[in-house]
């Protein structure tokens, strides 16, 4: 049976936190172990941080709809928002080494995100909004 | 679930910072201002002991990132020490130990600046 939970938050930073609670809660509700859930939970920070940032440019007025959903041992936390578009591809990998020289925080996000789900899907096909879904599955 | 502060102390002139709590996009700008602070006050040396940190994401790691290279061209550097299992495992999937030096004790950390 699928289980599915939604929450719609303002973009702002403040909300990370309530977001991160909401995945936790959810995936312990699922049977997974703190290990995993601290997984999960930070990859979807990583993934709300990128959008309040970059599709959203700071303005905390806009949506984000988070879903939650649990089916077949796999938990999925969809991400929509309606700001600008991103192509996950041009992202460059992150070399710390390089950015330690130029001062340069950040551009860390999309590799933790792939270190920490096991898939993580784009939908960039619909012209009104963008999506990312995290997934993990029950081990 | 506890706001995120920063406390501070110095000891031989190491000043050892406490960041305690959350650190994410939200509370970044807080770790940004002191180390600014810092710089502006020419304290190069710096020994984070990271035990009451509870979470960390990308945004607080980049601070780091962000300014240790000023540090060590100023004879100092951004040590880290009693950093909690959960929290160097961030650090550890990032390529930070190759990068930083981690310390058991706050003690060790503050000697390896004078040593």
């Amino acid at each position: 049976m699928k289980d599915e939970k939604k929450i719609t938050v303002k973009s702002a930073t403040d909300n990370l936190k309530t977001i991160r609670e909401f995945v936790a809660e959810f995936a312990k509700e699922h049977g997974f172990r703190d290990k995993q859930i601290s997984e999960l939970t930070l990859a979807v920070d990583e993934a709300a941080t990128n959008i309040i940032k970059h599709a959203y440019k700071f303005n905390p007025e806009k949506e984000i709809i988070i879903t939650a959903s649990f089916e077949n041992n796999e938990l999925k936390i969809t991400l929509r928002d309606f700001g600008e578009k991103f192509d996950p591809d041009k992202a460059p990998l992150p070399d710390i080494k390089n950015s330690l020289k130029l001062k340069k925080g950040g551009g860390l996000g999309i590799y933790l995100m792939r270190k920490l789900t096991d898939e993580l899907v784009y939908n960039l096909s619909s012209p009104e909004f963008n999506e990312i879904s995290l997934i993990k599955r029950l081990k | 679930m506890s706001e995120f502060k920063i406390e501070r102390k110095e000891e031989n002139g190491v000043v050892v910072l406490y960041p305690q709590g959350m650190l994410d996009a939200h509370t970044t700008p807080q770790m940004e201002s002191v180390f600014e602070e810092l710089i502006s006050g020419g304290k190069y040396k710096v020994a984070v002991n990271l035990k009451n940190l509870e979470y960390i994401s990308s945004a607080g790691l980049g601070v780091f990132m962000a300014y240790v290279e000023t540090m060590r061209e100023n004879g100092g550097d951004i040590k880290f020490c009693e950093t909690p299992k959960k929290i160097y495992e961030v650090f550890d999937l990032l390529g930070f130990p190759v990068l930083y030096e981690f310390y058991e004790t706050e003690e060790e950390a503050i000697n390896k600046f004078n040593g």
